[in-house]
């Protein structure tokens, strides 16, 4: 499970999330929703260990553990993941050869075997066809030349076969059709369990009809400003965020 | 009368003067070859070691870095030449085998239909005038005093020839063996003529025969026929501390012909690696590409002269080094589009990743036109590893040593991909690999 404490982190002279609590139980899926600027990216960056940002005060738990002071591939090693709000291109390293890499490192990282090469291509061929991923794209380098939606589906595929106990997905949904959508819903559906979290980013309620979240939270200016369950997100598919207008700079 | 204000000679420069003075009369080639060893020694002496001032050698001032000229070494023996045999066990086939710079026919392999290959001196005794100018490679842009020494001091080399429409499936390789404990220098020309239509690979590697400084000024001359297609790569991966390589590479493109070449340059003492590539008829393709990975007090300059003399070719020079420690790294790409040469597509690209606080790269992409119809770009990149490429990695699993090893990996490794042929790029790989674990240990033992 997740807990935030009384977060402040500021980039620079400027706070960008201001005393943020926010907890997700296990099994639970939790959404944060909220207009471009109010901080969502950045919660989930200090949480994946972003070091740009400078953690004034507050604690992240994972299962009950601090992370603030582990680097990312611990963080990563010990259950957390990020979908990436623009995942990066990795020029010159095939997407396969990376997502071994990726997978045994975090087995080496909790002294687990490396998967054999047949479990491993079954596991890919597998978490592949959920998403949608031809094996053409997997000889490719990671992420370059993809299309947004390939892009995030990739990300998805990720997520599939590192199993994470804890998953941060920063808007997946957006640029992408309905199709995709409800692809990479699919792919996060497929993936509940009681065990594990999810934290949904999104500016966009329509995703939330598909996977459906436990609790629903807006976020405004850097913090948590109204909590509640799906009916929050119907609500504000109606209204917007005008709402929300004094809580935070940019409004769209 | 001009009276020139000549710097005095380095000790360098004078052991040099030295030893042509006293090596040249047992210097292979008849009448003509002296004439041209006499003046070429004449303009390397005039102008000495290049230095900071001379524009191509600005960020190699060798004047100032050879110190010492090492004494030449003598031609080898009988004897050192079959105590190579076990050694020279594992070399692939078609090997040509230069030992010291002398090419040793007896213990290389042998070569297919069309395909001959004898010493240089046995050239230049030939009295064949059409090899001799070859080998002279008196090219406008080739007017530098490293290559003028080179055809002064040269000892030995070989010349290979490939018949016109010859498709020659396996590569031929020209390997440098080096002998002996003393370190000494080696002054060797070779020369590739390449008939029309013709289809070859010629791949340089060195023969790691244990600790080796010394000094070695290298020239190899490619003549590249018409129509033909020509594959050639370099392997520098053998220099040491303290050791210093010359390496002049000359390359005239035929009409329709298609070239491509590919260096690896590791492990480098002081490495200067010039290219003079000449394109002479239309409508052909000649592709550059380099990697260079430093690391230490190493310098690597790889400086080039790329000419368009003919219309509608397309040139591609593509260079990276990636610069860790106190290294130095040198990217000097002169392209020249002679009047007339219309129709020329020409990109040049140098990216480098500087990983050392204390790494120096020098990078000066040139361009010189005077034609009006022509495509022609040059970019530099210089920096260190893109931390949301590292910080993506990381959050995946990657220890941030293994996620830097990745992307260093990559950024090398997209060129040698880029070499199509899967053995060669799998040895390629793999040196960089090899380059890549030597410098995690070396981390690793500094941080302990
Ligand atoms: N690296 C950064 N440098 C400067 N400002 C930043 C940086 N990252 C985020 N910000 C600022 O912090 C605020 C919150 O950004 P972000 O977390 O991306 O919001 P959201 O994801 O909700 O759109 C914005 O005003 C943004 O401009
Ligand atoms: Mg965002």
């Amino acid at each position: 499970m997740l807990e935030v404490k009384n977060l402040n982190v500021a980039i620079g002279e400027r706070q960008i999330l201001n005393d943020l609590s926010l907890s997700v139980a296990p099994g639970e899926i939790a959404a944060i929703m909220g207009p471009n600027g109010s901080g969502k990216s950045t919660l989930a960056y200090v949480i994946a260990g972003k070091q740009e940002y400078e953690v004034l005060s507050g604690e992240v738990l994972l299962n009950g553990e601090n992370v603030l002071e582990l680097s990312p591939d611990e963080r990563a090693a010990k259950g957390l993941f990020l979908a990436f709000q623009y995942p990066v291109e990795i020029p010159g390293v095939a997407t396969m050869t990376f997502l071994k890499t990726a997978l045994n490192a975090q087995r080496k990282q909790r002294g687990e075997e490396e998967l054999t090469i047949p479990e491993f291509m079954k596991r890919v061929k597998k978490a592949g066809e959920m998403l949608d991923i031809k094996p053409d794209m997997l000889k490719r380098a990671l992420n370059v030349g993809f299309s947004g939606g390939e892009k995030k589906r990739m990300d998805i595929m990720q997520m599939a076969l590192l199993e994470p106990s804890f998953a941060i997905l920063d808007e997946t949904d957006s640029g992408l059709d309905i199709d995709a959508v409800r692809i990479v819903a699919q792919g996060v559906n497929a993936l509940r369990s009681p065990g594990r979290g999810f934290l949904i980013i999104t500016h966009y309620p329509r995703l939330l009809d598909h996977i459906v979240p436990d609790t629903v939270h807006v976020m405004a200016g850097g913090r948590i400003v109204r909590s509640g369950g799906k009916e929050l997100a119907d609500e504000l598919e109606k209204t917007g965020y005008r709402e929300y207008a004094g809580e935070s700079e940019e409004l769209v | 009368m001009t009276a020139q204000i000549i710097p005095s000679r380095t000790a360098a420069e004078a052991a040099l003067a030295e030893a042509f003075a006293n090596g040249k009369a047992g210097l292979p080639g008849a009448e003509a070859v002296a004439r041209l060893r006499d003046e070429s020694f004449a303009a390397f002496a005039r102008a000495g070691l290049p230095h900071r001032r001379i524009e191509s050698w600005h960020y190699t001032d060798l004047r100032t870095l050879m110190r010492e000229a090492l004494p030449i070494a003598p031609a080898p023996t009988r004897e050192q030449l079959e105590s190579l045999r076990k050694e020279i066990a594992a070399l692939p086939a078609q090997s040509l085998l230069l030992v010291d710079g002398v090419f040793a026919p007896e213990l290389s392999g042998a070569l297919p239909q069309g395909v001959t290959a004898t010493s240089l001196a046995a050239a230049l005794a030939s009295g064949r005038p059409e090899l001799i100018e070859s080998l002279a490679a008196a090219w406008a842009d080739a007017d530098d005093s490293i290559l003028a020494l080179n055809a002064a001091l040269m000892l030995d080399g070989v010349i290979v020839e490939i018949a016109p429409g010859a498709k020659i499936a396996e590569p031929i390789h020209i390997v440098y063996a080096t002998l002996g404990a003393e370190p000494s220098a080696r002054f060797s020309r070779s020369l590739v003529k390449i008939g029309a239509g013709a289809c070859v690979r010629i791949d340089e590697i060195s023969l790691g025969l244990g600790g080796r400084t010394g000094q070695t000024n290298n020239a190899l001359i490619l003549e590249i026929g018409d129509a033909a297609e020509v594959g050639h790569t370099l392997a520098l991966t053998d220099g040491r501390p303290g050791s210093m390589r010359l390496e002049s590479f000359l390359v005239k493109v035929g009409a329709r012909a298609k070239f491509d070449s590919f260096a690896l340059i590791t492990g480098a003492g002081l490495v200067r690696r010039q290219i003079f590539k000449l394109f002479e008829g239309p409508d052909a393709q000649g592709t550059l590409r380099g990697v260079s990975l430093l690391r230490g007090r190493e310098h690597a300059d790889t400086t080039l002269f790329v000419r368009h003399a003919a219309t509608g070719c397309r040139g591609r020079q593509n260079f990276r080094y990636i610069l860790d420690g106190e290294s130095t790294g040198v990217f000097q790409g002169k392209v020249i589009v002679s009047p007339g040469a219309q129709k020329t597509d020409g990109k040049m690209l140098a990216k480098t990743l500087l990983l050392g606080a204390e790494a120096t790269m020098n990078s000066r992409p040139e361009l010189e036109i005077f034609a009006d119809d022509v495509i022609c770009g040059h970019g530099a990149t210089c920096g260190g590893l893109n931390a949301d490429q590292l910080f993506y990695l990381e959050t995946r699993g990657l220890p941030p040593a293994a996620a830097e090893a990745l992307l260093l990996d990559a950024f090398a490794g997209e060129l040698v991909d880029e070499l199509g042929h899967q053995g060669l790029v799998a040895a390629y790989r793999a040196e960089v690999a090899a380059w890549l674990a030597a410098r995690a240990k070396s981390e690793t033992r500094s941080a302990a």
